[in-house]
């Protein structure tokens, strides 16, 4: 290939995108004019907020910097950065909830991957689950840390995964019992998945901290954050029960038939055949579902548990540090966003990896 | 199973008992063992309220309602001062919820519906913007968004200095101030006009419905006649109604409707987070429609307009319609943490009153019953208009 040719391709790729976005900008006089307007928005809009954020922030330095500049006031962030990750955890004990965390974003990232997708996983999720639960509570390395001190972006992750870890066999057997022909579990798995879903989950967090107290025999006694997780592990686990659903409906009736004749009991006919291939399809299913647990546990703010959000908004509420409210929360925002786009784009492309692995 | 064994043509059919014990299905003492334990549970649990709340010397039962409750509530529809019973406070709690929910399901339909179609409008720019409003909106909590509105409409300058737009649109501290009707006078016939005047014309189009006869001209017709008889109605009965812009007086605005800033910021965080899922059913609804029937069309001889009205819409809307209603009936139970950032919603008056009188347990199950009430009756609507829908379309087919 001479030279003159490598140029004359580069110069037919880009006219060919020029082309394209000639006409995707310009290819009609009405799209001109919605163009114009959209960059007349983006020209009014967007200026003000770089100016605001970038050139007239305060990167480094105290709150009287911050106070001087008229521009965001980052310094905030890096001052509060340990708050917004572990609110009131002891300081010098806040290695546990970062190797809590470190664990935690770990076992994600081995379970998004499909290879990994073994009955070792299983074990992996309940070792590192516990494990957390113990470092967090401190109860085999004393001092012991009560749960209400517990809190950040360390709180939310422990409760997502916790919570969406313990639901999950949960909603299997509501969802076995909503398709089995049992007339009484049948009834029973639907009266609990409609209440549940027809319910606000702070509805349900008040249900945490009103009423289990009073239920619970001695239930003064647990934590707030502890009633906090049962009540979400039930409300999550109506949720994953109707993923789980549409997935055993998916799977032809044959195939437990023949199981059936296979003299495969109803157990085993479920563990070795059913679920395996129901639970496959729903996978994107539960991605999705994970990512809207994920900015669900912000409603522990209203309990007030210091979660992830209430750490930052009340980080924002330091006398030294008073106000900043916007920085607090577009650092927090910024953090639920890459998770939750991250998980999004790996929803997208685990549906089409599926989807390959299918036809091979 | 019991179908099949009915449908053999024959003297007998099941009886009663073999029809309840096939209901029943496999394993029936099992089963009634499961829910024994279930209600031993709920037996234990309650028993243990019931102890716990002798100890501190709370009588249960719902008595608690027709006692005064001693607060206030910043913003109702009904009337309510400090003294009222407590039934009236949750009734102007419901109120409050079903405002704000059926307020933002309108308009976050309508900007939804724009953003959708703005997505799909072939212009570049556009629909990247778009793009990066849904993936913001969706990929960060609601409740987040609700305190950056709250702390946005707090910050808000006062009233003499108020942001307006088009001088009649003003965001002060005290709440956002819009044009509306200000109606006087109105009397018991001008609302019985109204109300037979809404009937006949709803009638008038089920029943052409039910002919399958509504030409778009009729339509119209009725409607002018609809709106013809409102706008004469207010006058022969002696009421008013003037189109009122908020304007300047003294310390404050008045005139329109003022919302104030919880509302507006509940309003603002629900319209901009349930209108960027309905934008992606719009935009995903739209695409589940074959290329192949804009192109069909098209050799037909319809233009755009009527493409996307008589063909595409029609098919897009089954697809639409379901997951807009769950989007909506999500809408509803999201409006409750209107209880974070200020706003007396149900939520927020239930609280309040499981505080004040220690009756956690019944209010809090009022709560739960009142939204299975809402979330039932949204989806059987729903449902109805669903089959109607699909119907339509085959009918037509």
């Amino acid at each position: 290939m001479t030279i003159s040719e490598v140029l004359d391709s580069r110069t037919w790729r880009s006219s060919a995108t020029l082309q394209m976005l000639k006409i995707g900008l310009f290819g009609t006089p009405l799209n001109s004019i919605i163009t114009m307007a959209t960059v007349a928005l983006l020209g009014w809009i967007v200026p003000p907020l770089v100016r605001w954020g970038v050139f007239d922030a305060t990167w480094t330095g105290t709150s009287a910097d911050c106070a001087a500049a008229s521009g965001a006031c980052w310094a905030f962030v890096g001052a509060k950065f340990r708050f917004i990750l572990f609110a009131f955890y002891p300081p010098a004990l806040q290695w546990r909830p970062a190797i809590v965390m470190a664990l935690l974003l770990g076992l994600l990232i081995v379970t998004a991957q499909p290879r990994f997708w073994r009955k070792g996983l299983l074990v992996a999720w309940f070792v590192v689950v516990a494990a957390s639960w113990i470092l967090m509570s401190g109860t085999l390395t004393p001092p012991a840390v009560p749960s209400n001190q517990w809190g950040g972006l360390a709180v939310t992750l422990f409760v997502w995964s916790v919570c969406f870890g313990l639901a999950t066999p949960l909603a299997i057997l509501l969802a076995l019992a909503r398709r089995s022909s049992m007339g009484g579990l049948r009834v029973l798995a639907v009266a609990f998945i409609e209440l549940m879903r027809g319910t606000p989950m702070v509805a349900i967090l008040y249900v945490a901290m009103l009423i289990l107290p009073m239920a619970i025999p001695n239930g003064q006694l647990i934590d707030k954050n502890v009633r906090a997780m049962i009540m979400i592990t039930l409300f999550w686990s109506a949720y994953v029960a109707e993923v789980v659903r549409a997935g055993l409906q998916a799977i032809p009736s044959g195939q437990q038939e023949a199981a059936t004749a296979l003299g495969l009991g109803y157990w085993r006919t479920m563990q070795l055949i059913v679920l395996p291939q129901a639970l496959r399809l729903v996978i994107p299913g539960m991605v999705n579902l994970a990512i809207g647990f994920l900015l669900a546990t912000s409603l522990l703010a209203v309990i007030g548990i210091f979660d992830l959000l209430n750490a930052a908004r009340s980080s924002a509420t330091d006398p030294q540090w008073l106000g900043y409210y916007n920085e607090a929360y577009l650092f927090a925002a910024l953090i639920y966003f890459l998770l939750c786009f991250g998980g999004s784009r790996y929803s997208l492309w685990l549906e089409k990896y599926l989807r390959r692995s299918e036809r091979i | 199973m019991s179908s099949i064994v009915e449908a053999v043509p024959g003297p007998v059919g099941p009886g009663i008992l073999r029809k309840m014990s096939l209901w029943w299905g496999n394993w029936p003492l099992t089963q009634v063992a499961v829910i024994a334990a279930v209600i031993a549970l709920f037996w234990l649990l309650g028993h243990n309220t019931a102890e716990t709340m002798a100890r501190i010397g709370i009588a249960p039962g719902f008595d608690f309602l027709g006692r005064p409750a001693n607060f206030e509530i910043g913003e109702t529809p009904i009337a309510f001062r400090a003294g009222d019973p407590y039934a009236r406070a949750i009734l102007a709690g419901l109120l409050n919820t079903l405002r704000a929910a059926a307020l933002g399901c309108v308009l976050a339909t309508i900007l939804g519906v724009i953003l959708g179609v703005a997505g799909l409008s072939g212009n570049l720019l556009l629909a990247a913007l778009v793009r990066w409003y849904v993936e913001i909106v969706r990929n960060t909590p609601l409740l987040l968004q609700l305190f950056f509105w709250i702390s946005l409409a707090k910050s808000f300058p006062s009233p003499r200095q108020a942001l307006s737009a088009f001088g009649s649109f003003f965001l002060t501290n005290r709440g956002v101030f819009v044009p509306g009707l200000g109606f006087h006078n109105v009397s018991a016939p001008t609302v019985w006009v109204l109300a037979g005047l809404a009937i006949a014309y709803l009638a008038f189009v089920a029943w052409a419905r039910g002919k399958r006869s509504l030409p778009a001209r009729r339509l119209g017709l009725a409607t002018a006649l609809l709106v013809g008889g409102i706008v004469l109605a207010f006058p022969l009965t002696g009421a008013g109604a003037t189109w009122e812009l908020p304007a300047l007086a003294g310390f404050n605005i008045r005139g329109g409707y003022n919302l104030t800033p919880e509302f507006a910021a509940l309003l603002a965080g629900l319209v901009v987070k349930f209108s960027a899922a309905i934008a992606e059913i719009v935009r995903a609804g739209i695409q589940s429609v074959d290329r192949g029937q804009w192109e069909a069309s098209r050799a037909l001889g319809l233009h755009r307009g009527q493409i996307m009205r008589l063909v595409v819409l029609p098919q897009a809307l089954r697809v639409i319609t379901p997951l807009t209603t769950s989007s909506y009936l999500d809408l509803t139970k999201d409006s409750s943490l209107a209880v974070a950032i200020g706003y007396p919603d149900l939520v927020s008056i239930i609280n309040t009153t499981a505080n004040t009188t220690g009756q956690s347990l019944e209010a809090l199950t009022m709560l739960i019953a009142i939204y299975l009430a809402i979330n039932l009756s949204v989806s059987v609507a729903m449902n109805v208009y669903n089959r109607r829908v699909a119907l339509r379309g085959n009918g037509r087919a």
